[in-house]
């Protein structure tokens, strides 16, 4: 079976710097995929790439069979591909609400909308408790739930999380990384773009390393958590 | 309507009970007191100035308003203390005095100066004149020394729905008065009186929390309100007894809100800067001129208005596409700029499409006269009727016509703002990337409101072709664009009843104050300059603009998100 996600030596440039070299990887229908790297490593870029708001100087992009590269963004969410932007960012003058019925604006079945923003909230209580109060008074965390829960609201069968855990407190950290899996547990196929690798590749059914614009190293999450470079280079060990 | 304006703020933050002292109440009695009696004497020993003020126990209109004035100060004094404290814990009376007070002195200040300047100096005020202005300066003072009150919120009281209706009627009622009173003024100083009271009484009614009263019934009445308003513009004709200069300027104040409520879409909705905005209403106007049966008209083919109006609205529509597809990917100042150009451009193509550099469309320079008067299932725009032995004069026909095209113009407004559509363009203006990623077809959405925004300004630029009689290329200059404009940041972007303000104001008072005229560019361009210092979002804002401006008010933007609500359960 073909793989739910396929990227073939994608590549990306702004003007004459090439971002991303020539990358491939592919993510399964059911996995968390994870790609972690540096600052700089192409990993925000390639998202992008993938969910249409960068075009590719090179390379395919094939999603569910069909390639997509050239697709406009809003038809790729159409298709069920979400994407958490890096930095959240939500709306903060927006209400909770808001924010959410924004992330289901390519859906056009109210019902379905309705019993979705149920289950957002049923996710995250607190955007439950908060729905009619604007985002940008949440604190990172409660933002972070935020974006999630308005990139599940377009029912996509692949999300795309962007540095989820970026400025979280390790509490908030663990919060969001569980609702990764419990994400995974309901169909939802993730990937997930990470610097802090630990948290990442423990959750992840195979990941990606990315090293300035290139798949340097890949394998199973467990394979790359116990490798001895990638110890070296994003755990921070000897 | 929901965007009348509530100023929840000032009632919050007013401090808790002050005592005030207790000479105040029988001062500002006595102010009321002065005031009505000066009033009923003469202020002026000449006879020939502000319609007449010279004699004794016969008021003539300024010196009524004056008394208007001094009757809700005693309305209010009487809330403070005596038979209607009732109302004291809903009610600001304070504010709402200290408002009249001010706005009684400033009157009686320009009337006196009307007064000297009009004829020989101070000389020829009378003791009524002075009489008036000390009561005026009692109120003021009694209202400074009142206490200030912590008050209850006023989206909570309620009352029975005929009480509502009927405060919707009153306002109603009033509102056209007003505006019938202040354009049968055909002098400067007492229009300018006129203004002063309007503004006395507006800003009383505001900060005593009455409007916020009317507004909250408009809301649970919204229909009721819409057709109070429609019906009070419907009725304005027939308080005009066949003037038909007023009603002229009345048009013109509807050509420009219909273009101005277009704009609102582009600008106030979508977050687009189009700086050319008058090319569309332009191109609506040169279609029906050359599709008309003048003797100029370029054209062979003649077909029915309606049709007409169709095909206006559609080349406008078809010239937004194409000035937008190419220019909507940049965003920002670029926009501002090509949309800027995009203007010129249409100028000098009508300017110069005159036969001898290409083809003979409009003309040139002489434009297109002699367009013929409407006639539509033939009623005949042209005559006076007789209705209810009112004379309806020939403007007043093309105002009934603009009526129906600006109800028109709202509806499609208000429809888009509560659609998903809307919220896709509150999106785009909130942060373009993040709603590109969440699935909003950016590009196809502002093309969308370029399109829908010039379809309506073809629309009633048809109709202007008709009612001026003659289309010409100096129409349709740059400033005028920026004057459309300017009625929406001074009414409030993405309001209704505040771009309609704007407008009217923008309209009505170059046309009634001639010396205005000359030096409209720079008083508007100090009023602007006011208006973004003091109160960015417009004279009407609306709530979700004002959080954009005050973003810390979490109260605001509950209640935001509240009227939000309500809109999608009418909607449906």
């Amino acid at each position: 079976m073909a793989a739910m996600l396929e990227v073939k030596d994608l590549e990306v440039a702004y003007g004459k710097i090439l971002a991303v070299k020539k990358i491939s990887f592919s993510v399964e229908q059911g996995q968390v995929v994870s790609l972690i790297g540096t600052n700089g490593a192409g990993k925000t870029t390639t998202l992008k790439t993938i969910s249409g708001l960068l075009r590719p100087t090179g390379g395919e992009v094939w999603f569910q069979g069909e390639r997509i590269d050239h697709v406009a963004a809003h038809d790729i969410v159409t298709r069920g591909l979400a994407h958490s932007p890096e930095g959240r960012r939500i709306f903060p003058r927006l209400s909770v609400e808001e924010n959410l019925l924004l992330g289901a604006f390519s859906r056009r079945d109210p019902a379905g909308v309705r019993s979705d923003l149920k289950a957002a909230y049923d996710l995250f209580p607190i955007l439950g408790e908060r729905r009619k109060q604007p985002a940008g008074t949440f604190s990172g965390g409660e933002q972070q739930m935020l974006a999630m829960g308005r990139a599940m609201m377009s029912r996509p069968k692949l999300l795309m999380l962007d540095e989820p855990s970026m400025g979280l407190s390790p509490i908030m950290m663990k919060r969001i990384m569980t609702t990764v899996s419990e994400l995974q547990r309901q169909g939802t196929t993730i990937l997930l773009v990470e610097q802090n690798a630990q948290a990442a590749l423990k959750r992840a059914d195979y990941g990606y390393v990315l090293e300035v614009g290139k798949v340097v190293l890949s394998g199973t999450g467990r394979d790359l958590l116990v490798n001895d470079s990638v110890r070296k280079a994003y755990l921070g060990e000897d | 309507m929901t965007d009348i304006d509530t100023p929840v703020d000032d009632i919050s933050e007013a401090p808790v009970a002050k005592p005030g002292k207790p000479i105040a109440w029988p001062l500002g009695l006595a102010g009321v007191a002065l005031v009505i009696v000066g009033s009923f004497l003469s202020w002026s020993y000449d006879g020939q100035i502000l319609n007449d003020l010279s004699i004794n126990f016969y008021p003539n209109g300024l010196q009524i308003l004056a008394i208007i004035l001094a009757l809700l100060s005693l309305v209010l004094l009487l809330v403070e203390k005596g038979p209607l404290v009732k109302l004291g814990s809903w009610l600001d009376a304070t504010l709402g005095l200290r408002a009249l007070g001010v706005g009684l002195v400033l009157y009686m200040v320009l009337a006196l100066v009307a007064i000297s300047v009009e004829s020989d100096g101070l000389i020829n005020v009378n003791p009524g004149g002075y009489v008036t202005l000390v009561g005026g300066l009692l109120i003021a003072v009694s209202a400074w020394m009142l206490p200030l009150h912590q008050l209850r919120d006023m989206s909570e009281a309620r009352m029975p729905a005929w009480f509502d209706i009927l405060s919707i009627a009153v306002l109603m009622a009033a509102l056209l008065f007003t505006a019938a009173y202040a354009l049968a003024q055909t002098e400067a100083w007492p229009l300018i009186l006129c203004l002063v009271f309007v503004g006395a009484a507006a800003t009383c009614l505001f900060r005593c929390g009455v409007m916020t009263f009317v507004s909250h019934a408009g809301q649970r009445h919204r229909k009721v309100l819409t057709l109070a308003a429609f019906a009070a513009a419907f009725l304005f004709p027939f308080t005009q007894n066949g003037d038909d200069t007023n009603m002229s300027i009345a048009g013109s104040v509807l050509v420009f809100s219909a273009t101005a409520m277009g704009l609102n879409i582009v600008v106030g909705l979508a977050g687009l800067l189009d700086l050319g905005y008058i090319a569309f209403l332009g191109s609506g106007a040169y279609v029906a001129a050359t599709l008309s049966t003048s003797a100029f008209a370029t054209i062979d083919w003649k077909p029915p208005f309606l049709i007409v109006v169709l095909v206006g609205a559609c080349v406008a529509a078809t010239l937004g596409l194409i000035i937008g597809s190419p220019t909507l990917r940049v965003s920002g100042d670029y926009l501002a700029i090509v949309t800027l150009g995009f203007g010129e451009i249409f100028r000098f193509s009508m300017f110069n499409l005159d036969g001898n550099n290409g083809p003979n469309l409009t003309n040139g320079p002489n434009g297109i006269p002699g367009i013929p008067d409407l006639v539509l299932f033939g009623f005949d725009f042209g005559t006076d009727h007789t209705v209810a032995g009112v004379e309806l004069t020939r403007n007043a026909n093309y105002y009934f016509l603009l009526l129906i095209l600006v109800g028109f113009v709202i509806l499609t407004f208000s429809r888009l703002n509560n659609s998903r559509i809307g919220r896709g363009w509150v999106a785009i203006r909130e942060d373009e990337k993040a709603a590109e990623a969440m699935g909003v077809n950016v590009f196809g959405l502002k093309l969308l409101a370029f399109a829908i925004g010039a379809f309506l300004a073809g629309m009633a630029g048809t109709v202007k072709a008709h009612q001026d009689g003659a289309v010409s290329p100096d129409q349709y200059i740059f400033l005028e664009s920026a004057f459309l404009l300017a009625a929406i940041v001074l009414g409030g972007m993405g309001t209704i009843v505040g771009v309609l303000l704007g407008a009217t104001i923008l309209k009505v008072l170059p046309e009634k104050l001639r010396f205005f005229l000359e030096y409209r560019l720079l008083l508007f361009g100090l009023l602007l300059v006011l208006m973004m210092r003091f109160r960015p979002e417009g004279l009407v804002a609306s709530r979700r603009r004002k959080l954009e401006f005050h973003e810390e008010d979490e109260a605001l933007a509950v209640a935001v998100e509240e009227e939000r609500l309500i809109a999608v359960e009418e909607a449906k």
